[in-house]
């Protein structure tokens, strides 16, 4: 059984290092990644199979690749605290000469990270192709990847949804972070997509969905439901309803903290709600 | 003077077909993909003996490119196969991102490009690809001039690490180069020593301009013919060498002046050794329906547009 103590010890920890990134530099992305934190830290620390050093190749192991390139705060937190690369690097978010971009690249060579991702619609296509090498590999470990829920609307995951499933790429669990926002407001006032649950399986995948996924315990247990889905010939959606800003009151159910950092006063009082728990880089 | 002649005609994208079939049976890694132009690509041989190599992608070329680039990631080297519209432009944030910026070993194989396309039409005949996939930083580029050329440089690529882009086109075109060449990314080749113009050509010009050499010496002009068939990176030394000897060039491409290897060579003699310069190319324009002999003739891209540049660059020495 993981321990959800110290899980939770993690989360806290990651929204303050993501607070305090995006402070620091007056820009980047808090409230997707302050919503997808127990996410990340379920998966980087329960949910993947992984070694615990990198190579891009990743043969053996899992795989995760995040397709919404903006949440890269809880994305660099959560690979630094798995040990991926020094957490005093966190200090270098956005900085010139830093391996830490404003969006994940592999261009700088950050461990942890095996494309590079920001431009929108992207990542489920490359999840795909790392899924089929793991087969002509013989390799039975999973790939996982993230999508925004606004992300949906860039065509080519359609595109990417309907090869999945038609060429049966049953060694995928892709994760769909359903906040409801979106940068100009609610996704149902920007692009109303309907049901998107009935369109993933429409198109022929399993979908699972986690009703809290700011709750650990949902998480992990969704995902381990997801893990058994695989190998049963159709690609794996998991719906993940989060709140944006979880965890940082004045941040939440808005998407005003989209790609917004707080000053001076916002960051004590965000900080003052998750006391530090592993030590602040 | 050297002259050439050949014996056979064959399309430069049977070329790119024999060479993926070869590295079939020679490379366990590589990998092909196509979105649903298998035969107009010659993939049907490696298909036949590697199934379990081959991915149908489907009408999808954003997921064609996004997937290649995730098979890299466990060591495959991906060859995608599209027309070379819908391999660059239709494409173009997906292949920088993805492929370029990421750094991924993908060999993007696109036929079908430029005028020689034919009578399908502009829609399908681009011009510009050259120019949009040598601006990608780390981009490889190279677009080859007959088919012996075109499977050299098939089999080349897989040996080289990163992301390249290989053009190449439908027609029949004369078979000049030798058999079983070795394939030298970024190594200009001199066909033929001359003394008074520079002429430097990539893909089914070079064939052209071998055929203006030879009409130029019959009026007693010696022409240098270069084989430019790696437009990034480019030999700057071969140009600069030539151009040192003659003093004047001719870029020759099927492509649009504006973003091709002339404005390449251009830049060459512009930081190095400014030279008078002519491009024959397609100028700022769409192209058209019509057979691919028409078209070549109607935009000034054969070998008498060659020999006229050439007597007009030279008057400007």
């Amino acid at each position: 059984m993981p321990n959800i103590k110290h899980l939770e010890d993690i989360c806290t920890q990651v929204r303050r290092d993501i607070l305090r990134q995006v402070h620091k530099v007056n820009s980047g992305h808090p409230g997707g990644s302050l919503g997808c934190t127990e996410f990340f830290v379920a998966l980087y620390n329960e949910i993947m199979d992984r070694k615990d050093t990198f190579d891009m190749d990743g043969i053996g192991e899992d795989l995760f690749f995040l397709s919404n390139g903006h949440i890269s705060p809880v994305y660099y937190s959560v690979l630094a605290r798995a040990g991926y690369f020094p957490v005093e690097e966190l200090n270098t978010f956005r900085l010139i000469d830093s391996r830490l971009q404003g969006h994940p690249t592999t261009h700088e060579g950050l461990p942890g990270v095996r494309i590079a991702s920001g431009s929108l619609g992207q990542g489920m296509s490359v999840a795909i192709g790392a899924a089929q090498a793991k087969k002509l590999n013989n390799d039975d470990k999973l790939v996982y990847s993230l999508h925004g829920d606004g992300e949906l609307q860039e065509g080519q995951n359609w595109e990417a949804i309907m090869y999945a499933a038609g060429k049966k790429v049953d060694n995928l669990i892709s994760t769909v972070d359903l906040n409801g926002q979106q940068i100009d407001g609610a996704t149902d006032d920007v692009l109303p997509m309907g049901d998107i649950k009935a369109k993933f399986e429409a198109f022929g995948w399993t979908v699972l969905e986690i009703e809290d996924g700011n709750n650990l315990e949902a998480v992990l247990s969704g995902m381990a439901k997801a893990k058994a889905e695989t190998g049963k010939g159709k690609p794996v959606c998991v719906l993940l309803k989060t709140v944006m800003g979880n965890g940082v009151d004045f941040m939440m159910h808005t998407h005003a903290w989209h790609g917004k950092a707080p000053n001076d006063e916002q960051l004590a009082e965000g900080l003052a709600q998750n006391p530090e728990t592993l030590g602040d880089y | 003077m050297k002259t050439y002649t050949y014996t056979e005609k064959k399309d430069t994208r049977s070329g790119f077909g024999a060479g993926l079939t070869e590295l079939g049976r020679t490379n366990p890694n590589v990998v092909a993909l196509c979105a649903d132009l298998i035969g107009s690509l010659k993939m049907n041989d490696f298909i036949k003996e590697n199934p379990e190599r081959f991915f149908q992608i489907g009408i999808a070329e954003a997921n064609m490119m996004g997937i290649a680039a995730g098979l890299t990631i466990g060591g495959k080297i991906p060859f995608t196969g599209t027309f070379a519209n819908f391999s660059t432009g239709r494409v173009y944030d997906q292949i920088r991102q993805s492929i370029a910026y990421s750094g991924k070993n993908v060999k993007i194989c696109a036929s079908h490009a430029g005028l020689t396309l034919g009578e399908d039409g502009a829609t399908h005949q681009i011009l510009e690809d050259i120019g949009m996939m040598k601006m990608l930083p780390g981009m490889t580029v190279i677009n080859p001039c007959d088919y012996n050329q075109t499977k050299a440089a098939t089999i080349a690529i897989a040996e080289h690490q990163g992301p390249v882009y290989l053009r190449f086109g439908r027609p029949s075109v004369p078979i000049f180069t030798p058999e079983n060449q070795k394939f030298e990314i970024g190594k200009a080749i001199k066909f033929t020593e001359g003394n008074d113009v520079t002429i430097v050509a990539t893909g089914h010009l070079v064939w052209e301009a071998l055929e203006a050499s030879k009409a130029l010496h019959e009026q007693g002009i010696t022409a240098e013919v270069i084989n430019i068939h790696t437009i990034k990176p480019l030999d700057d030394a071969a140009i600069l060498e030539s151009v040192a000897k003659t003093g004047c060039i001719v870029t020759a491409e099927e492509h649009n002046i504006l973003g091709g290897l002339g404005e390449s060579v251009a830049r060459v003699l512009a930081t190095n050794n400014p030279v008078p310069q002519e491009f024959v190319g397609t100028n700022d324009t769409f192209g058209e329906s019509g057979t691919p002999a028409q078209l070549m003739e109607k935009y000034g891209l054969n070998s008498a547009a060659i020999i006229s540049k050439a007597k007009k660059v030279m008057s400007r020495k």
